[in-house]
């Protein structure tokens, strides 16, 4: 397990370098965050009442998004991993005492929360003292504060484990570009991360909430802003533990049988 | 010890011709070569042994390597390296060796190197106190105490080869894999590299197998020598039963003035530029006095030296020989 602290702790040192990034990334989230939630007003001031979220539960949701925007950003990959299979300097990784796919989990792990350790306080404090109803607010009750922890957890580790498939997709196809651009696209768009998923059509809901996507960013929000409550809470982060294991087994198998036919390129 | 019996391997690569027809085509039916990267490979390497082994480009040394190093699963043979198979119990095999591969990294680029050296520390749970030992050591063997606290991207290409070298033997290895480790080098740095080899051979016992392009690398470290050409080992045999097999040819250096200097079937012109020779003389056909009475009656001698071969055209001859 140290090994494995340590490759944590040395990703997340680099990362918390970037500093002259995150001031960046700051300036950009809220000026996104604030754009998504002045055009859901323009809908919003024709009749509130015909959404499924109300206009603060949508605040809450949005800000607590962009603030947490490092951890599930679907278009974030580790370009290192990527590398490392193009180039073959895999090998080196290959010549570890070391279970190469919890490797790179942790790395991603590590890489994701260095971002956003950095970016989310600024974010969450500015938010709650935006004006009503546009700013960042508490939970319903403390308990729904609890369940996000947990959930916005199991999220981050089921965004990571999906995207390890595409990491071990890399061996057999051999340029990730393309499956990087599809992957993203369905992931953001499943996810919730572009329109929340309680404003698709209620046919279509019952599927996206089943889908691994829905168990990402989804989940943990949507408990935060008391839009899930109760056992509906709970059946939701029971499938999202239920995804990760899921996601995880497969993409060790995968990694296993990848790895015995891997070609090493080059030299 | 390390035992490798038959060992096969094939990749399959796509091919196809040039142009946009045949890209076109080359979506619905593609052709596939099959390449022999190694062909029936045995050879025993007794603990302790150091191991020149050698071959061209794309002959299957690297193949081999990593194969041994638990990298590359062959398609057939066995390969029992200090009882393991390196393929079967990768983890608990890679604990016992270290290795170089001369054309990558395994420093990360950002970080001083020092950092790296912890997380391999870490990687292999060296204790304490052995790392400090060791890192004493191969800081002082490879002169790198200046350099260890700069980022690995501030190196220049010799001083990070030195703390890739330093990095594989952390932890302490029983045997260590040299890809090309002198490839690039200065010969500074390449001497200070050999030097280093030849004392973590003789004072920790590793056994050392080294694949390089350099003869110069082999005539300073290894007493035996594997060639392999085509996927298959040729020759197994010392660098000393190797110069006496190829001692016969010699080459004469001249330079002259006069008319063209003529060979005859004996002697033969390797190179002639204006009245620069270099001619190859066979001993067991012709005597080196013999063909310098030749020269001199035919031409104008200002000046002219006598070379035996060098390892580098002994390898280039071999490779003729078995036609690789």
């Amino acid at each position: 397990m140290k090994k494995y602290m340590s490759f944590f702790k040395i990703r997340f040192i680099a990362g918390m370098q970037y500093r002259a990034a995150a001031w960046a990334g700051i300036a950009t989230q809220f000026a996104w965050g604030g754009m998504t939630l002045l055009m859901f007003w323009a809908f919003y001031e024709n009749g509130e009442n015909i959404f499924p979220m109300t206009f603060p539960e949508l605040s809450n949701y949005i800000w607590m998004q962009q603030a947490f925007l490092s951890m599930f950003m679907a278009w974030f990959f580790d370009n290192e991993i990527f590398d490392a299979i193009m180039t073959g300097n895999i090998a080196y990784e290959l010549c570890r005492p070391i279970d190469l796919y919890n490797m790179w989990f942790i790395k991603n792990m590590a890489i994701r929360l260095s971002r956003m350790v950095l970016r989310c306080l600024p974010i969450l404090i500015v938010a709650a003292l935006l004006p009503y109803p546009f700013n960042l607010t508490l939970p319903p009750a403390p308990v729904y504060g609890v369940m996000f922890v947990i959930s916005i957890f199991f999220g981050f580790l089921v965004l990571i484990a999906f995207s390890m498939l595409l990491y071990i997709s890399a061996f057999y196809t051999l340029s990730p570009v393309g499956i990087r651009i599809l992957a993203t696209s369905v992931i953001e768009f499943f996810a919730g991360a572009i329109i929340p998923l309680p404003f698709f059509p209620q046919a279509l809901q019952p599927i996206m909430y089943a889908l691994p996507f829905a168990s990402m960013q989804n989940t943990p929000f949507l408990i935060y802003t008391g839009y899930t409550t109760g056992f509906e809470a709970i059946r939701s982060m029971l499938l999202q533990a239920g995804w990760f294991v899921i996601l995880l087994v497969s993409g060790k198998l995968l990694m296993k049988r990848a790895l015995k036919k891997v070609v090493v390129q080059g030299g | 010890m390390i035992e490798l019996k038959n060992v096969n391997k094939t990749f399959k690569t796509a091919k196809r011709n040039a142009g946009f027809s045949a890209a076109v085509k080359d979506l619905f039916k593609r052709d596939y070569t099959y390449v022999d990267a190694l062909k029936d490979v045995s050879f025993t390497v007794n603990d302790g042994e150091m191991v020149g082994y050698i071959g061209p480009n794309g002959a299957g040394k690297s193949s081999t390597i990593k194969i041994m190093s638990g990298i590359l699963t062959p398609d057939s043979g066995e390969c029992i390296i200090n009882g393991r198979t390196p393929w079967k119990e990768r983890i608990e095999h890679v604990k016992d060796i270290g290795v170089v591969f001369g054309q990558r990294s395994q420093l990360w680029w950002d970080v001083p190197v020092i950092d790296s050296f912890e997380l391999i520390r870490d990687i292999y749970k060296v204790d304490e106190s052995s790392y400090r030992k060791m890192l004493n050591e191969l800081t002082e063997l490879l002169n790198i105490g200046e350099i260890i606290r700069t980022p690995a991207r501030q190196l220049s290409l010799g001083q990070r080869m030195r703390c890739e070298i330093a990095a594989s033997l952390l932890h302490n290895p029983k045997i260590l894999f040299l890809d090309e480790p002198t490839i690039g080098l200065d010969a500074v740095s390449k001497i200070a590299v050999r030097g280093f080899i030849k004392t973590i051979n003789s004072e920790h016992g590793t056994t050392v197998i080294l694949t390089t392009h350099d003869m110069q690398d082999i005539e300073a470290l290894t007493e035996r020598i594997l060639l392999i050409g085509r996927g298959r080992i040729l020759l197994d045999g010392t660098l000393a039963e190797l110069k006496k097999r190829n001692s016969a040819h010699k080459t004469l250096t001249v330079d002259y003035i006069g008319k063209k200097l003529e060979g005859t079937d004996k002697i033969i012109i390797r190179k002639d530029l204006d009245g620069h020779a270099e001619i190859s003389v066979d001993t067991n056909v012709l005597s080196v006095s013999e063909a310098i009475s030749y020269i001199s009656s035919e031409v104008d001698v200002k000046d002219i030296s006598v070379m035996g071969e060098t390892s580098e055209e002994m390898v280039v001859s071999l490779y003729k020989e078995f036609k690789i």
